[in-house]
């Protein structure tokens, strides 16, 4: 069963380098990987990821406004009733901000100098340990 | 509109079912419940859009979803893409192009890879479309790429099929395989400001000519909507002439669930201690071929044919 | 008269070398790989040879500075003259913040000024609008109204100084904000010097902002050359980039071949609308990235110059000598900055900067050590001045023009850039020009190749970035004091757009708003009407939204 990963691209930054570069290589380890595509709203990420049912929400943010834009997208994901998906984020994010991050609920930081192999491993790890047993989820809704 | 918690029922159930978790009739359970069905079940159009990969699908779409939603009907819409065949992963991107019907509790847009080589539609695909159907939108839009047998699979699927192409730059009609006419209901030629639009328009008409049926030929401008009236006019009808349809389609259904589950009965046929014990003695030359294949028939019941 | 060495005789005598000396050492020692390309992905020859310039006449493919091809420079004096205009760019906050920044970097002894404006500004939003929120202020200065403008340019003679806007799919709408503020300060609209960077094409293959489909787009950039080629002789219209499709990711090829067939379709499209080319092409100015790979930067820059001067002539017809000679500003490239041990970005930024000298560049931006962290903090930009000021003044590279004209291995890749160039060319051609390859994706696709193709060959340890994949010290990361976000600027902004709209008179901008969509409809000159708009304190916003239902909204098609 493949891991289903949105890349998100929050805000009005258009620098979607990163984000691409990470689906593809996600798209390579096999994965699926739904991309929102730029200029996205906290709330039409939270949107894409309940309708995709995704395994893990991946926000790439270069625009240093981390501290606002995660908190919302926790908030809305609890507001939609679904506490199963795996946050993570990478982009320009201030080193002394990650651990107020994970506070806030999200399971993983990845530097933009993350290799391609830590970022993969990262993600299987997270969902492996946060994110939903989807069996157990339906054994569990009979 | 379509509620939060029957959209989010309705994305696992999705998710449920595409990952063998659950069978299709306790998933279709899960989501007539979420959605409140009193016990008739709700009927939704199912339009199909295909075409090759380029011919601006994904943009149609969105003018599709944006008429219908101005009609005051709710839209589901399935986009199916190739997963790659190397490492089965996918990257799936056609619902940027619908994102500004995000805030529209009346849209609900899933992406799908395919999970197959060949590309064409998700085995699941069919599934998530009765589930969608279930959950009370009035149209369910399928999108996927064209390629393979992908058309013969979306008769399975689709009350309406529409096949969309582009004025090609060489030869047009070349380019749609033949035996289109059986399955198109309407034909949409995008991109209709390009070079070549009418003349490929003409190619097409002539093709439709040759079958009994009555397709219409359209063109279309999808980034500014040109056209899309007509479209969803030609949608319409053929959904209201729907009978004939819907009987092919279930012909073709039939035939797909029943050969599904008869591939299904082999392979386990196979994998029985007898099927092995049978395999096993072919391998050390006991029996030749045509000996292990009656062998084989006979432990799934039903007449015997020697070859 | 240079006495070319007889190309056979060098080949002889390399296979001699090759024979006795080389490989004889190779198999004691060998090399550290079997072959090394540059960032760009050229391949590097062991030894670059006379052989390799046996096809090269010096007059028609070097030439002298100012005078065709180019290849050497634009002016004939190059920085004996005068060194290139020292130009960091500043923007945060709202314009009182900003200001205050330009004064202090020209204090310093910067010598032309560059706006960064906030992301709601970039992309058409007001600072009040929801998509705004969050992003007031924060990657840039928030500009709403020709309010700000002022205030933005305050104590700044606009006739002395020249003013660069980083701005793009609402460039229009600045450009008639800053010609608002020269008139209303008295300013000569003949002496004001600047650009805008309204190079729309790049946003949609790797930038990214915009708000109107192509099309549309084109007829403002369209306008806004045609409107400031008839009445501001010093002004650039356009500066067409390339910085930006480099940092998404591309070779120094595609860099130069997207950035030069954009600028051909700017000349096309004006061309098209009567003006002669003579009249603008002297004022298209263009901006490139310095990247890290030293020797192939410093042959893309004369390889660009010399494209460009015979595109000129050959497929435009220019007959004037200005109308050929490329003009370009230089960033260096903020993607080889590190988040790790950031002052070794200092080295990286000062070597970039050489090769943008060497390059012959008009205008230089140099980063600051924590360009991967952050907005440039006022001691980052401080050391990043000095270093173009070092350059300038202890070098003594400014003393002869164009010094790695000659060296083989500089003029064989500047020969191999152009080929490169030229190919795309062709192809961009035969796809039917710019504005379709836009359509179809086709500058995007090689761009996404082309930028997983880096990260492949970075993930295989092809190349090694110091600090972070070699030589890496996990023990300690120096911290550096960044910028600090004034977080109360936002509601600073809100509060002077608010008192924008509570001084102005709502009935005059609703007529000028009107006006300027009766002329989006009709084929006339955009510039007039969005001046009187701008002038009546229309806000950027306003204008943005009125154009909307005439000339629609872009969705792209992502490509991987």
């Amino acid at each position: 069963m493949p891991i289903k990963v949105l890349v998100a691209k929050p805000g009005l930054d258009g620098h979607d380098r990163g984000a691409k570069i990470v689906a593809r290589a996600l798209r390579d380890a096999g994965m699926e990987v739904v991309y929102t595509g730029l200029h996205q709203t906290p709330e039409m990420i939270v949107n894409a990821a309940v309708q995709e049912d995704v395994d893990v929400i991946g926000v790439s943010i270069l625009s240093g406004a981390h501290m606002t834009i995660f908190p919302r997208i926790m908030d809305l994901l609890r507001e939609r009733e679904v506490d199963d998906i795996v946050v993570v984020g990478g982009g320009v994010i201030q080193e002394e901000d990650v651990p107020k991050l994970h506070d806030a609920g999200v399971r993983a930081v990845f530097t933009a100098e993350a290799s391609t192999q830590e970022l993969i491993d990262g993600i299987e790890r997270v969902v492996a340990e946060f994110g939903r047993d989807r069996a157990r989820r339906e054994a569990a809704a009979r | 509109m379509i509620g939060h918690r029957v959209q989010r029922d309705l994305a696992r159930a999705i998710s449920a079912v595409e990952n063998g978790i659950l069978p299709f009739a306790v998933a279709l359970e899960r989501v007539r419940a979420a959605a409140g069905s009193n016990g008739t079940p709700h009927h939704a159009d199912v339009i199909g859009v295909t075409g090759p990969p380029g011919a601006g699908k994904s943009t149609l779409v969105d003018r599709l979803i944006e008429g219908l939603r101005a009609q005051g009907q709710t839209v589901a819409v399935i986009a199916v893409d190739p997963s790659s065949p190397f490492t089965r992963g996918a990257v799936l991107g056609d619902r940027v192009r619908m994102q500004r019907h995000s805030g529209d509790a009346g849209v609900y847009i899933r992406s799908m890879a395919s999970r197959q080589a060949g590309g064409g539609l998700a085995p699941a695909t069919r599934d998530a479309v009765r589930l969608a159907e279930a959950a009370g939108f009035d149209v369910v839009l399928v999108e996927t790429v064209g390629v393979g047998q992908v058309e013969l699979e979306i008769v399975a699927v689709a009350d309406v099929i529409v096949v969309v192409t582009v004025p090609a730059l060489g030869d047009s009609v070349q380019t749609i395989k033949a035996g289109l006419t059986e399955i198109a209901d309407i034909f949409v030629v995008n991109m209709a400001d390009r070079p070549g639009a009418n003349a490929t328009a003409v190619d097409l008409r002539h093709m439709v000519r040759e079958s009994a049926r009555d397709i219409p030929v359209l063109q279309t401008i999808a980034p500014d909507a040109t056209g899309v009236p007509e479209l969803l006019a030609a949608i319409d009808v053929k959904r209201r002439a729907g009978e004939s349809n819907a009987v092919r389609a279930v012909r073709f259904e039939i035939v797909q669930r029943v050969r599904d589950r008869a591939v299904a009965g082999a392979l386990a046929a196979l994998d029985s201690p007898d099927g092995a014990a049978v395999l096993a003695r072919l391998r050390e030359h006991d029996i030749n071929r045509s000996d292990a294949i009656d062998a084989l028939l006979a432990i799934l019941g039903g007449p015997v044919h020697a070859h | 008269m240079q006495t070319p060495v007889k190309p056979i005789t060098v080949d002889e005598h390399r296979e001699e070398w090759e024979q006795l000396t080389l490989l004889p050492f190779i198999e004691r020692r060998p090399e550290s790989r079997e072959v090394f390309r540059t960032l760009g992905g050229v391949p590097l020859e062991r030894v670059y040879t006379p052989a390799n310039l046996a096809e090269h006449d010096y007059l028609r493919d070097t030439g002298f500075p100012g005078a065709f091809p180019y290849t050497r420079g634009p002016y004939p004096t190059m920085y004996r003259a005068q060194p290139w205009t020292m130009r960091q760019i500043a923007g945060y906050g709202t314009a009182d913040d900003t200001n205050a920044r330009f004064r202090y970097l020209i204090a310093q002894g910067q010598t032309g000024i560059s706006v960064d404006f906030d992301m709601p500004t970039l992309m058409g939003y007001d600072s009040d609008d929801a998509r705004s929120e969050g992003e007031v202020g924060r990657e840039g200065v928030a500009i709403d109204s020709v309010d700000d403008m002022h205030d933005l340019f305050a104590g700044i003679d606009l006739e002395q100084i020249s003013v660069s806007m980083t701005i793009n799919p609402s460039a229009w709408i600045l450009f008639a904000m800053y010609l608002v503020v020269a008139d209303e300060r008295g300013f000569d609209r003949k002496k004001l010097s600047g650009t805008i960077q309204n190079d729309i094409i790049k946003e949609y293959v790797s930038q990214k902002e915009w708000v109107y489909p192509p099309r549309p787009a084109m007829r403002i950039v369209r306008d806004t050359i045609t409107y400031s080629t008839a009445g501001l002789p010093r002004y650039n219209p356009v500066n067409v980039s390339g910085y930006h499709t480099r940092e998404a990711g591309s070779t120094a090829i595609q860099e130069v071949a997207f950035t030069l067939a954009a600028g051909m379709a700017y000349v096309d499209e004006v061309v098209k609308a009567g003006v002669d080319v003579d009249d603008f092409a002297p004022r298209l100015s263009f901006f490139f990235v310095s990247q890290i790979d030293f020797l192939e930067e410093v042959a893309k820059f004369r390889a660009a110059r010399r494209i460009w001067a015979r595109v000129m002539k050959e497929r435009f017809g220019a007959r004037k000598p200005e109308s050929m000679r490329l003009r370009f500003h230089t960033q260096t490239a903020g993607v080889s900055c590190t988040a790790r041990e950031p002052l070794n970005n200092i080295a990286r930024t000062a070597i970039e900067g050489l090769a943008a000298v060497l390059g012959g560049t008009q205008s230089l931006h140099t980063n600051g050590y924590d360009e991967a962290l952050s907005i440039p903090s006022e001691a980052a930009m401080k050391i990043a001045l000095r270093t173009q000021q070092i350059i300038a003044e202890e070098t003594g590279v400014v003393g002869t023009i164009d010094p790695l004209a000659g060296s083989y291995a500089i003029e064989a890749l500047t020969d191999e850039i152009e080929r490169g160039v030229f190919a795309y060319f062709d192809e961009v051609d035969k796809r039917g020009g710019v504005v379709a390859c836009i359509e179809d994706n086709f500058f995007q696709l090689e761009l996404a190749e082309a930028a997983y193709d880096l990260h492949l060959r970075k993930d295989r340890g092809e190349r090694q970035i110091v600090g972070v994949t070699k030589y890496r010290d996990d023990s300690a990361n120096p911290a550096v004091e960044l910028h600090t976000i004034d977080e109360a600027a936002a509601q600073r902004q809100l509060d002077r757009l608010r008192r924008t709209h509570e001084t102005r008179d709502d009935a005059a901008v609703a007529a000028a708003l009107a006006e300027l969509v009766r002329v989006a409809k009709t084929d006339e000159n955009l510039m007039p009407p969005t001046i009187a708009a701008v002038k009546a304190r229309a806000t950027e916003g306003e204008i943005i939204n009125a154009l909307r239902p005439i000339f629609g909204s872009y969705v792209e098609k992502p490509v991987f």
